[in-house]
């Protein structure tokens, strides 16, 4: 039978993500699951336990749009919180569902490269293990240039002098990126697209607002379960910073553990598990950095992200930064988080004025 | 000096431990109430809203210990060896404390067997900070720890003899030992049971290292260490019980995707699932317990002959 691969999505990943699975895959097809709609968040919440937090919901409606497409091979990874613990409740409801599938678990235990080669070769690759970390090298590259890149997004499409210039070039770069297949290319599209980002007219006074965000990996890194809250500040002309990315939560995190829980100041004395200890960590480096504001983002229950607010509660007193508050849900109103974004943003322009 | 111990979470796991530990260094332990209404008031009063229930009412209590003793005792605990970690609420709970009250004099102690802070290691670091010798500190946490280990031996076999006496309607509870002997949460729910003619079994009154290893029967990537025990007491005792009540506070994280598990794989018995939050009303739950024990007692009752 021929093998269908999908996987659910998370923000731009998919673009790396599919372009690894083709070259690892060449035998098979690889299909990243239908982009999401509401559709999707409905149909996940219809099948999911009661309060599992919302990432759990698009994932599964991520699958279950996929299956119905003709994917048969499912991929989820897990680690940290409820996270790891995912991949069996979603297997086990899809197959009481009726669906057949198999179903892929990439627990953060087995995240090495011989482990991941290993279930490669289960899924069935002619590809060698030499071959194989050469295309994972190249994607990990791939993922830190356009974290790199967005970052760089982030903080500037705000304040574009030409309408849409900032995002019909980020389509542009993604839709050139899925075509690379060898480090030397990428190299190569990586310095045309950094140049031509730079080169696009932006009018940025040296006083804008600057927010942080920070909070739970999923909802702030998957816009449609966040409302796409960053391009609404950026229509308000404020610069985003965010600092949670795969490359981030891949490598640079493990490198810096010590480094973290010590930025956290006296607002720690333990890691809170999860994220929340970078939550604190980012809360006060960005507090004192200046920002006007912060917002902290997560889904309705998420534990790590509750356990940061404490604190959280404590910078912004003590630095005296407003934190916005956001808990994401298959329920959430998009009209409520537009207007207490908007409220936001009057008070972050009045105390900058006054 | 006086130790004040929060009657909430992991107390209802580690009572023996404590308080023979302090009483044996030659502290005061100091107690505090159980859950009652104000203890939730002010629990609420003091989390996030989105804390689970236990956690509120555990800031009732270390509320409630404020100014009554010199320290409190708040420990935090990650994992207890690989793949057998605690609900990250746990891994936090004392720098929520902390950063929740000002001023406020807490104890702690850190197990994370992953990089390597064992149990023993955290007492005998207390024992220093409470101004104790090596050899006194340890004695004690030696001694504490026995009786913990004898407490928990005639629990299982107190459970275990009923098991084999009782002929009532033998209802499996499910749930943290902090929600079960809660008297605001799973108080009330035993106590209908009981009313009921039914008899109430405790999935963590049972060996922990058999139930450890039947859970594998129901889940192999499982790595919450409690609710493992729990969902193997299932495997355990499923032959002998007649119904399962899975009681959950909300919205606990780990039983959100257990309790799924549980209700999709284990069908051999009747089971219940009840979720419990601060706005809980008693007349609707007895209801539910009401009409879940006459579908047992139904079931169990010979079949009428139809003539």
């Amino acid at each position: 039978m021929e093998k269908i691969i999908s996987f659910p999505h998370m923000g731009n990943y998919f673009v790396p993500v599919e372009a690894l699975l083709r070259l690892i895959f060449p035998g098979h097809k690889v299909l990243p699951a239908p982009a999401i709609t509401k559709k999707t968040l409905e149909l996940g919440s219809k099948h999911s336990p009661d309060f599992v937090c919302v990432p759990f919901k698009y994932n599964l409606g991520n699958y279950i749009e996929a299956l119905e497409k003709g994917a048969n091979v499912l991929i989820q990874a897990g680690g940290g919180c409820r996270y790891g613990y995912y991949a069996e409740i979603q297997e086990q409801i899809l197959r009481d569902m009726g669906y057949e599938f198999q179903f892929i678990k990439l627990l953060s235990d087995k995240i090495n490269p011989i482990s991941l080669y290993k279930t490669v070769r289960e899924i069935g690759t002619p590809i060698s293990f030499h071959k194989f970390l050469g295309h994972l090298v190249l994607i990990i590259k791939m993922v830190r240039i356009i974290d790199d890149t967005e970052a760089f997004i982030r903080e500037n499409i705000g304040f574009e002098t030409e309408e849409n210039s900032f995002r019909d070039l980020h389509r542009e770069f993604l839709n050139r990126l899925k075509t690379v297949t060898a480090l030397s290319e990428l190299n190569t599209v990586h310095r045309e697209y950094d140049k031509r980002f730079r080169e696009l007219s932006i009018n940025k006074p040296e006083n804008c607002l600057k927010v942080g965000l920070v909070g739970e990996l999923y909802t702030l890194m998957e816009p449609f379960s966040n409302f796409f809250i960053e391009k609404e500040l950026a229509k308000n002309n404020i610069q985003v910073s965010r600092y949670i990315t795969v490359t981030f939560l891949l490598f640079d995190k493990f490198r810096r553990r010590k480094q973290i829980l010590k930025g956290a100041g006296k607002y720690l004395k333990y890691e809170i598990g999860a994220d929340g200890t970078d939550s604190v960590e980012r809360g006060r480096t960005l507090a004192k950095m200046g920002y006007d504001g912060l917002i902290h983002i997560k889904p309705f229950g998420c534990m790590p992200e509750v356990n940061a607010m404490p604190m959280l509660q404590n910078i912004s007193k003590d630095f005296k930064i407003p934190v916005l508050y956001f808990s994401f849900d298959s329920q959430t109103s998009e009209t409520g988080v537009k207007t207490r974004l908007e409220a936001f943003h009057d008070m972050l322009t009045m105390r900058k004025d006054g | 000096m006086k130790i004040g111990i929060p009657r909430a979470m992991l107390y209802y796991r580690y009572k023996v431990l404590w308080k023979s530990f302090f009483r044996e260094l030659g502290c005061e332990v100091i107690l505090s109430e159980e859950t009652n209404r104000k203890i939730l008031a002010d629990g609420i009063n003091y989390s996030i809203d989105e804390c689970c229930l236990p956690s509120k009412i555990y800031m009732g209590h270390v509320y409630s210990l404020i100014g009554k003793c010199d320290y409190i005792l708040v420990p935090r605990i990650v994992s207890y060896s690989k793949k057998n970690d605690l609900c990250v609420k746990f891994n936090a709970l004392y720098d929520i404390v902390r950063n929740t009250f000002d001023n406020i004099s807490l104890i702690d102690y850190n197990i994370d067997s992953v990089r390597g802070e064992s149990e023993q290691k955290g007492f005998l670091e207390m024992g220093k900070t409470l101004g104790f010798g090596h050899f006194h500190t340890m004695s004690a946490y030696k001694k504490a720890k026995q009786a913990q280990q004898q407490y928990e031996r005639n629990a299982i076999m107190t459970q275990e003899r009923a098991l084999c006496n009782e002929v009532g309607i033998k209802i499996l509870i499910v749930s943290h030992p902090y929600n079960t002997y809660d008297k605001l949460i799973g108080f009330p729910i035993t106590h209908f049971v009981k009313e009921l003619g039914g008899f109430p079994v405790y999935a963590d009154a049972t060996d922990r290292e058999v139930s450890m290893m039947k859970s594998a029967e129901l889940s192999n990537t499982l790595y919450w260490v409690y609710n493992k025990e729990l969902i193997g007491s299932i495997k355990m005792l499923e032959d002998r019980i007649d119904g399962i009540i899975l009681l959950t506070a909300f919205p606990c994280g780990p039983d959100s995707l257990v309790n799924e598990l549980i209700m999709r794989k284990s069908t051999k018995v009747p089971t219940i699932n009840i979720i419990l939050d601060e706005l809980q009303g008693e007349a609707g739950l007895q209801t539910r317990i009401e009409s879940f024990m006459d579908i047992i007692k139904e079931k169990r009752s010979p079949v009428k002959e139809c003539s």
